[in-house]
């Protein structure tokens, strides 16, 4: 199918199936119990999952085929964002355009930081990545601040020109992005007893565009060129010995990585017309890293998982706050709840990150392959204990 | 942009009809049935608490978090009360807001923009909120305030300095209580030449982004206009701890004022390495040095300590004001957590006050009417006097507190003494002001 042999067309498939009924697997707790505290199926959070799916997955084509971990991809996350913001304010508010101009915008920034930082590699090209996408965050931040919008970022205004559009609605109001006169934020919702599910169709435009971005990224992996880029991760210097100059592909690969997290930075602007310097900084780009060997570095749905995994822990485990942990553990006797309440507080809410460290270092010392490796182990653990069971069976009927 | 005869709502009605036949029984709302965004129906109402509580202004954050649980506290009839009493408007009852129980969701900005547009949007999705408030810097206040504006609810904000917020950014949804560096330029001018006179050499350090900006353009253009003149204006990075490098030059410059135009955990650094590079025992051009911060905070005086003393600067509120607003909130806080509540709590819980009774006026949740109730109100007995919600850019007019490190504090508390209240009239500004030119209120969205 597509060019894709039966297993990675099953991946895709399931890929996609998660993403479609996404609305429905994210919130599976009924509206106003108390587990609904743990749904996840509102428009917002839906989109930055799908959103930092494809900036993971882009990370993963440099990370995870040619072993040169970029500590600074953020950066083009940033620039796509801004040049989609840029393009909101004086072409019109059509999400098409906007996606364009930052894809090819972040392409030529990743040309040529990934042109200066390719010339070395290992931990300095780590520290060159990261220092460039320091300069640019400090850049954006104050001194460019008349294009970026400085601290509090670049935002639309009543008075843009807006040339293809209109400035303001007839209401009065800034416009919101949209598609052919669909708008992002447009939504439908299903109540099903004391469920709801939302529809939004600016999730389902990120979702259709990750399953692009994610196909993109299976005939990558699958083609010879990625074959070339493993080489490279491999041993490149038995590739310089065989002829071969292996800097094109490197550059090739950082390039293509750096336009899929320009496409993810103007995904964003496009579901929140706004593009803060903050989504720069060295923290965002580690925040990929995790994303990546929390999934899974080198499969082709690991980082999915892992932008997945991350960003449900700082959106839904972060607004767990002390008064909810007493209502949890209310049945308790008052002594003990209170002392339950103080050992778990830490971990949750504003604690998250505590959480998400362990679970790291879980992952990292146990599951070296990620929650790829982890849901492998389950399979083939699943598949050995049906051997054995059928084994069993056939040994106690002997043939003779 | 294009007008199909196929509507949107005709698509996803059908689109959704399509998906009842599968799953039965079924029953469709479109999202837009309700009049507007997250109409509350039942018997609470949700507002959404969107305060820092991760990163340099976490502490800021805890104290307005318990300036709004108090307020909640007070609408739902608890309490003693509080400001509630002493309100000029009586439409509050202590039965929630228009007979609903008040319920709240809280979130943590980060006091990043993105982080809290993100936690912004979980509480209007996936909690209902009808109303945000809350954070404790400009860029923050300015990228919620712009979401809400978007998304067709009211925002409340609450420790915001920066013009922008009710100047280029401001927006119709959007309301600000707390005062702006314009205010603290005016207020702070005439007790400056009255302390320090008129023919002063000013060096301003300021923080490098939108809040240093409109603070340093405040200061310098209503200290200048009373003689004074600026003889450097150099920026600091945001991010910097130590400012020694910064510090030394201000000397060699030839300046006999510096005025420190920071904030948080930077004012509280800028303003220790001053002390410590002994500017203040100086004499330049035959007058002692001084040093001047424009925005004081109780937190911010507490962590530079012994330092602050003698030192000009200005406020919002400060706890140790004698009216009776003011007096009836320092204590259901202090009852309630055994400390005085600082600036950013008063403006906090004030706004939640504002917000419950423009709705009780207005008799609906609907934003646009919500609006209209705030817009050109005039209200007493909320710790400032008498008070104006302008119209036109929906700031609020009121006294502004220039005050002074305190010599013998009596506490860890009690740190700052209030110079002067200089009367709203003398930091009254035309709407078309050019440090708040640019950008346009907008109408006001329902949303819906």
């Amino acid at each position: 199918m597509l060019g894709l042999d039966k297993k990675d067309a099953v991946l895709l498939v399931i890929v996609a199936v998660l993403t479609m009924f996404a609305p429905f697997i994210l919130n599976p707790f009924p509206e106003g119990s108390a587990m609904a505290q743990f749904n996840a199926g509102y428009p917002d959070l839906m989109q930055r999952f799908v959103i930092f799916g494809i900036f993971a997955i882009g990370f993963n084509i440099l990370f995870g085929l040619t072993g040169y971990l970029s500590f600074g991809h953020a950066a083009f996350l940033g620039v796509g964002s801004y040049a989609a913001v840029w393009m909101f304010k004086l072409l019109s508010m059509n999400v098409i355009p906007a996606i364009v101009l930052a894809v090819i915008m972040s392409g030529l920034f990743a040309l040529l930081i990934g042109y200066i930082s390719l010339r070395r590699s290992g931990i300095y090209f780590s520290i060159l990545t990261l220092a460039f996408a320091q300069m640019m965050f400090a850049l954006a931040y104050s001194v460019l601040t008349p294009i970026t919008g400085g601290e509090t970022g670049l935002q639309l205004a009543l008075d843009d020109p807006r040339i293809l559009g209109q400035s303001q609605t007839p209401e009065g109001n800034i416009p919101v992005p949209g598609l052919f006169g669909f708008e992002m934020r447009d939504s439908a919702e299903l109540v099903i007893g004391s469920w709801v599910f939302t529809f939004n169709l600016g999730y389902y435009f990120c979702g259709v565009i990750l399953l692009l971005a994610f196909y993109l990224a299976i005939r990558i992996f699958r083609s010879p060129f990625g074959m070339m880029l493993r080489a490279i991760k491999s041993n490149q210097q038995r590739l310089n010995y065989t002829g071969i100059n292996p800097k094109p592909y490197t550059l090739a690969a950082f390039v293509i990585s750096g336009m899929y997290a320009g496409l993810a930075g103007a995904l964003m602007a496009s579901m929140d017309p706004l593009a803060g310097a903050e989504r720069m900084f060295w923290t965002a780009s580690g925040e990929v890293v995790l994303m990546t060997i929390l999934g899974g570095v080198g499969t082709l749905i690991g980082p999915v998982l892992g932008a997945g995994a991350i960003k449900y822990m700082e959106n839904i485990i972060s607004k767990i706050n002390s008064d909810i942990l007493h209502s949890w553990f209310a049945f308790l006797p008052d002594g003990l709840e209170d002392f339950v309440v103080t050992i778990v507080y830490p971990f949750i809410g504003k604690g998250w990150h505590l959480t998400l460290g362990i679970i790291f270092m879980l992952v990292v010392i146990f599951l070296p392959g990620g929650l790829v490796e982890g849901g492998q182990r389950i399979s083939s653990w699943l598949r050995n204990r049906r051997a054995r069971r059928d084994d069993r069976r056939s040994k106690t009927e002997p043939a003779e | 942009m294009s007008n199909n005869d196929v509507t949107r709502r005709g698509l996803l009605k059908s689109g959704a009809l399509a998906g009842a036949g599968v799953a039965l029984p079924t029953i469709f709302t479109a999202s837009s049935a309700s009049a507007f965004t997250n109409e509350p129906t039942g018997s609470t109402v949700t507002l959404g608490f969107n305060v820092p509580q991760t990163g340099p202004y976490a502490d800021e954050g805890a104290d307005e978090l318990r300036a709004y649980e108090l307020a909640v506290e007070h609408l739902n009839g608890g309490g003693d009360g509080g400001m509630m009493s002493t309100f000029s408007s009586k439409a509050l009852d202590g039965t929630g807001i228009l007979g609903k129980k008040v319920e709240y969701v809280t979130g943590d900005t980060q006091t990043k923009s993105d982080a809290a547009r993100a936690s912004a949007k979980s509480m209007i999705e996936k909690d209902g909120a009808v109303m945000i408030t809350g954070g404790s810097s400009s860029g923050v206040a300015v990228a919620v305030q712009a979401l809400c504006q978007e998304a067709g609810v009211i925002f409340m904000a609450g420790l915001t300095h920066s013009n922008d917020t009710t100047g280029k950014d401001k927006r119709a949804n959007g309301f600000r209580h707390f005062f702006n560096s314009y205010m603290s330029g005016a207020a702070l001018a005439p007790v400056l030449a009255a302390n320090y006179g008129t023919d002063r050499k000013a060096y301003h350090l300021t923080a490098d982004y939108n809040w240093g900006y409109t603070t340093e353009e405040a200061i310098r253009s209503s200290t200048e206009a009373m003689g004074w003149e600026t003889v450097a204006a150099v920026k600091t990075p945001l991010t910097q701890t130590d400012f020694s490098s910064y510090i030394a030059p201000v000397l060699q410059s030839g300046a006999d004022t510096l005025v420190l135009n920071h904030y948080g955990g930077n004012m509280v650094n800028s303003l220790t390495n001053a002390v410590q590079f002994g500017l203040r025992d100086k004499q330049v051009n035959g007058k002692d040095f001084q040093i001047i911060v424009p925005l004081y905070s109780r937190l911010m005086a507490k962590g530079a300590g012994a330092n602050v003393k003698g030192i000009f600067g200005s406020t919002n509120w400060h706890w140790s004001l004698q009216d009776d607003g003011s007096k009836a909130f320092v204590k259901s806080f202090g009852t309630k957590y055994g400390f005085p509540p600082s600036q950013a709590a008063h403006t906090c819980y004030v706004q939640t006050l504002l917000y419950a009774d423009a709705v009780q006026r207005a008799g609906t949740f609907e934003p646009c009417a919500v609006v209209e109730a705030l817009e050109g109100y005039e209200f007493d007995g909320l710790g400032n006097g008498k008070t104006l919600y302008r119209a036109e850019d929906h700031q609020c007019f009121k006294d502004v507190l220039v005050v002074k490190g305190k010599e013998n504090p009596t506490s860890e508390f009690d740190l700052l003494e209030i110079v002067e209240v200089t009367p709203v009239a003398q930091v009254t500004y035309p709407p078309d002001h050019p440090q708040f030119a640019g950008g346009a209120l907008g109408t006001c969205n329902n949303g819906g």
